[in-house]
Formats: structure tokens, sequence, C-alpha cells
């Protein structure tokens, strides 16, 4: 079996609202996906349908051969699913949550047991699994909740946006957590709305917008697709700012975006770095920032919509999800 | 077994859960109802405070001015305050419901490889166990007010079973609304908006010979007289099989019209 997950076609509709327009997707088995994307892209609905909670208006969708529809049973005992809407009970604590779960699964108590202490130890939840997950912070919530969706040590997790509203040091604890499933051959589909998240974590990525997949490789690939990355140089003295404006529009060729006293322009070659510099220096103009960044998701959709991600994000991610 | 050794779930697992594991996994999920009240006592004095409430206040304020004498009226009431309890502890049911579906609890259950019903049931069953909890503590205050029964055990199980069957029956118009609301605090508002007519009119505080004729007429056919009769028949002696037989008639239809279209609403919302 080559793909883990295959989707074809799939399309939901909430009223109004089309969440799905057609969106086909592969997980080859043993890699990672990311399904990058703004809010109300149609993230959360296709992994929704992708775990049983949804059926498609259209289209139709395989987890390891087996129907997400017609076999939704079987799929279950296959997967697992972390999300923002995923849960574990906050009044029962985390022992107790990762038991329930184990004994769900029809596991024996002293195994259920067995394996909530085993994944506790792993998570760093020991010191607190005998209090109640209201108490825990964002990351211990998280890894919990990742714990639980690993009690049945499934073939395919789904994460549904794994680290939003993480802190930075628990982004990258939750990814290496990720890198480790993966290094025992977990295949694994995660949402993201981060580009560097996808790029840390996915072997591809498929960019949605709008319910449609609109581009899938590569992080590198979709990178050098969409080209661009953001030159950004600002003038320790705000006088200097034309003499920036101009060479800056000189070497890229490019139409450089002023904001404050902050000149951005889209870089495709990162050899234009040095000229920059050396253009600079010869105008004797003293600056206080000069970096090349690292395309963002934003970049990668205007490169690859012509729109910003961030622009149109009125349709809300939690359409058709019990609010 | 140490780390996160690859051994896989079986592709071959069976296509659906069996009747049997798919009780387990409701009694397993009962227990995750009950457990919960171990962490939070509070949940305990919340649904213990109101009968304690309902039969103090009833019998001492009320009591003298409606029957005569507290005695006399304990005798009268506390039937009805037991009926009228578990109808209100039925909300319980749809606000716990609610509570899993909107905090996510239940997507992560659904994605589990169990009975589609278990989550359901768990919940039902768990709160069958608070509401006999609940007939248990207002029996005792009671017996400690003075109550007396004056019938035998069998008869006093068979209303504590008469009234567990009727708030199963009553508990899915609470599961239908809490489907059709989208926060927990609405599904106590609407409960209010119900139980409170329908349990004061009803013959459970006074007896409906004081009432508008108008008012009586909605009184005599209320399944709540009709389950009050029953349990104080049960409990203190007068006719049972009448009333008690319009009481199952009554639940079987309101079975019959509110389980299927909670759980039309249910498979919607979930």
């Amino acid at each position: 079996m080559n793909n883990a997950v295959l989707a074809e076609g799939l399309a939901k509709r909430f009223g109004e609202t089309t969440a799905l327009d057609g969106v086909d997707l592969a997980v080859r088995t043993g890699t990672v996906l990311g399904l990058l994307g703004p809010n109300g892209a149609g993230k959360t609905t296709a992994v929704r349908i992708l775990t049983t909670l949804l059926r498609p208006d259209a289209g139709h969708a395989q987890v390891c051969g087996l129907d997400v529809v017609r076999n939704a049973h079987q799929v279950r005992g296959l997967i697992g699913l972390t999300g923002q809407y995923a849960s574990v009970d906050e009044m029962l604590t985390g022992a107790e949550n990762l038991l329930l779960i184990g004994r769900l699964l029809g596991h024996p108590r002293a195994q259920a047991k067995r394996r909530a202490r085993e994944l506790l130890a792993q998570f760093d939840l020991a010191d607190a699994a005998n209090r109640a997950a209201k108490t825990y912070s964002g990351g211990m919530r998280r890894r919990l909740d990742l714990a639980a969706s690993l009690v049945s040590r499934p073939r395919v997790l789904f994460l549904d946006e794994p680290t939003t509203g993480l802190d930075p040091r628990s982004r990258i604890d939750m990814w290496q957590i990720v890198r480790d499933l993966v290094a025992d051959g977990v295949t694994v589909l995660l949402t993201t709305q981060y580009l560097d998240e996808a790029d840390q974590l996915a072997h591809e990525i498929a960019v949605v917008d709008h319910g449609r997949v609109i581009a899938t490789g590569t992080p590198a690939e979709l990178k050098a697709r969409t080209g661009a990355q953001p030159l950004v140089v600002r003038p320790a003295d705000t006088s200097d700012l034309p003499i920036v404006l101009s060479v800056v529009r000189d070497v890229t060729a490019a139409e450089p975006v002023v904001e404050g006293s902050t000149v951005t322009a889209a870089v495709t070659d990162p050899g234009l770095l040095p000229a920059v510099v050396r253009r600079l220096d010869d105008a004797r103009v003293l600056v206080a920032e000069l970096a090349l960044r690292d395309a963002s998701l934003d970049e990668v959709f205007l490169g690859l919509t012509g729109h910003r991600a961030t622009e149109d994000s009125d349709e809300p991610e939690t359409e058709g999800v019990p609010a | 077994m140490t780390t996160m050794t690859p051994t896989f779930g079986t592709v071959a697992a069976p296509p659906r859960s069996r009747p049997w594991e798919g009780f387990v996994q409701s009694l397993t999920l009962s227990w995750r109802t009950l457990v919960q009240i171990k962490h939070n006592p509070m949940e305990l004095i919340d649904f213990s405070i109101q009968p304690i409430m309902f039969l103090l206040l009833f019998t001492y304020v009320f009591g003298g001015a409606i029957a005569g004498s507290t005695d006399d009226y304990l005798t009268f009431a506390l039937a009805g305050i037991i009926v009228q309890n578990s109808l209100f502890g039925t909300l319980n049911t749809g606000v716990g419901l609610n509570t899993d579906v909107t905090k996510g609890v239940f997507d992560r259950l659904r994605a589990l490889p169990i009975a589609r019903w278990s989550p359901l049931a768990g919940r039902i069953g768990a709160d069958m166990v608070k509401q006999a909890w609940a007939m248990a503590l207002l029996l005792g205050l009671g017996a400690i007010m003075g109550f007396r029964v004056s019938t035998d055990l069998p008869s006093v199980l068979a209303a504590f079973g008469l009234v567990l069957v009727f708030a199963m029956a009553f508990s899915w118009i609470s599961v239908l609304v809490s489907m059709l609301v989208n926060e927990p605090e609405k599904v106590m508002i609407f409960g209010f908006a119900v139980m409170f007519p329908l349990t004061f009119v009803s013959n459970v505080f006074v007896p409906a010979s004081t009432m508008p004729g108008w008012l009586r007429g909605f009184v005599d056919v209320n399944p709540v007289t009709k389950l009050a009769d029953a349990v104080r028949g049960l409990l203190v002696g007068g006719p049972v099989a009448g009333p008690a037989g319009a009481s199952l008639l009554w639940a079987a239809g309101i079975l019959a019209i509110f389980a299927p279209l909670a759980v039309a609403a249910f498979k919607r919302r979930v």
C-alpha cells in the first residue's frame, strides 16, 4: 500500500458555504503531509471527513485502503486524531483520560494502566498524571491530547493545527514529538497555518485555499515555485530612505514597498543580497536592519493566488463544526 | 513495549462494535462521568442541595398552611418532590452532552472504534445513578424529618424503578434540546421554562382541588401528577395501578416521540 491516505474529489457544503470544493490528497505511507492554508480554507473539514467525523457530499477517501464512509468503524481502529476540536476531558486527570481511552479500546485494565503510564512518561507528564487536565498549561494539554490519540498505536495520525496557540518552546517540543513518531513509522497528516511548521515537519505540502488544493510539492519545490523571499532594509537615518529605495529598486528590479522606515521588496535570487550591501556601502548609508527573510505563508500565498493568506479569512474554519 | 513500538492495530478489525462491547463501552463512559464528581465535589453538592432545599422549604414554610401540619404535608409531598427533583435532574443529561460536544470531547470519542450509541448511553446511565442518589437522599432526609414509609421494601424499590424509567424517557427531551442549542447554559434556561410550569401545575405540592377548574384540567392529565400519585401510592399507600400505568404510558409516548427526534438531531449535530 503506497498511500496511507487517499482522497479524491472531496466536497462539502454547509448551507451557503462551500467548505471543500473537490479536494484530492495523497499521503504516502510513512511520510508527513502538511495541509497548509489560512483560516477557513477547509483544512479542518478535510480532516473531519478523513477521520470519519463528517460525511463528504461528494468524492471519496480511503485510509489504509479502507473507505472512510463505508468502513468507518475499521478506519477508526487505525487512526489517531488530535485536533482543535478533539479534546480530552478537562475534569479527569491525565492518567484517567488515557485509561478511559484504553478501556474504550477494549484493553484490559492492567494493560490500559501500563500504556497510560508509558505515554505520560514519554510526554513528560508523569508528574502531572494525577492532576485534573483543566489545571494543565497549553503545552501540557496539547501533549496530553496527542498522548490520548496514541493510546491505540495508530498507523495514521491526524494533527489539526497541533501548535496553534502554543509558546515557541512548546512548539519545538511538539515538532520533536512528531518527528519521533514518524521515525517509528507513523504516517502523519497535519494542518497548519504556518509555513515554517510545514517546512520543519512535512515531506510534502498541499496548499489549500477556498476549499481547493491550489499547489502541492515538497517545501523546497513550493518555495521555489512561489519564488520570492522578502528583502528587508531599514536605514539607521530615515533621511537615507530615498537612497535605499533607489538602490533596492535598481538591484532587485522589483517595486519596493515602504512601510514606516522599512523598505521591502520581493527577491527571487538570494545572490542579490551582497550587491545590495555593496551599493549601500558605496553610498555610505548606515542600516539598522538588512535581511533576506524566509518566505512566509503570506509570500507563498501571494505567489500562488495573488492574494494574501490573511486578507479574506472571514469564513471561519469552525464552519460546520459544532460550536 | 517501552517506547512507541509500531505494533499497529489490525486491519482485520470487525466492521462494527458488537452489542456486548457497546454495553461495556457505555459502562466505561458512565464511569467517566461519575469519576468527574470525585474531582469536583461541588457537583455532588450541586445536585444534592436543590432537593434538600425544596424538601425543607416546602415542608416547614408552606406545609403547615397547606396541610394543617408539617407532618401531614411531608407525607403528602415527599413523593411529589422526588418526582419533581428527578425531572429537573434530567436536565443534567442535556447539559453534560452539550458540554461534551462544545468542548470537543465528543469528537475524540467518535473518532474511536466504539459503538455509536455508547457515549449517549453512558451519559444517561451515569445520570440514572445520580437520580437514584438524589431519591435516596430525599427519602433519608424525609425519614429524619418524620416521614414514614407505610408500605414495604418491594414497593419502595418499585417507586425507585418507576421514577427512573420515567426519567430515562424524559431525558430524551433534554438530549434533544441540548443538540439544538449552542451552549450548556441554554439547556438550563429552556429546561426551567418547561420544568417549572410542568412540575408546579400538578398535584406535587398542593392537592389540585383548590385550583381553578381550567387549571385542574391540565393537572389531571399532567404526567407529573400521574407519576407523583403512583409514587405516593407506593410509599404511603393508595391507588397504584392506575397512575403507574398512566405514567408508563406517558413515558412510552415521550420516548416514542422524542428519542427519534433527539437521535436525528444528534446525528445532524455531531
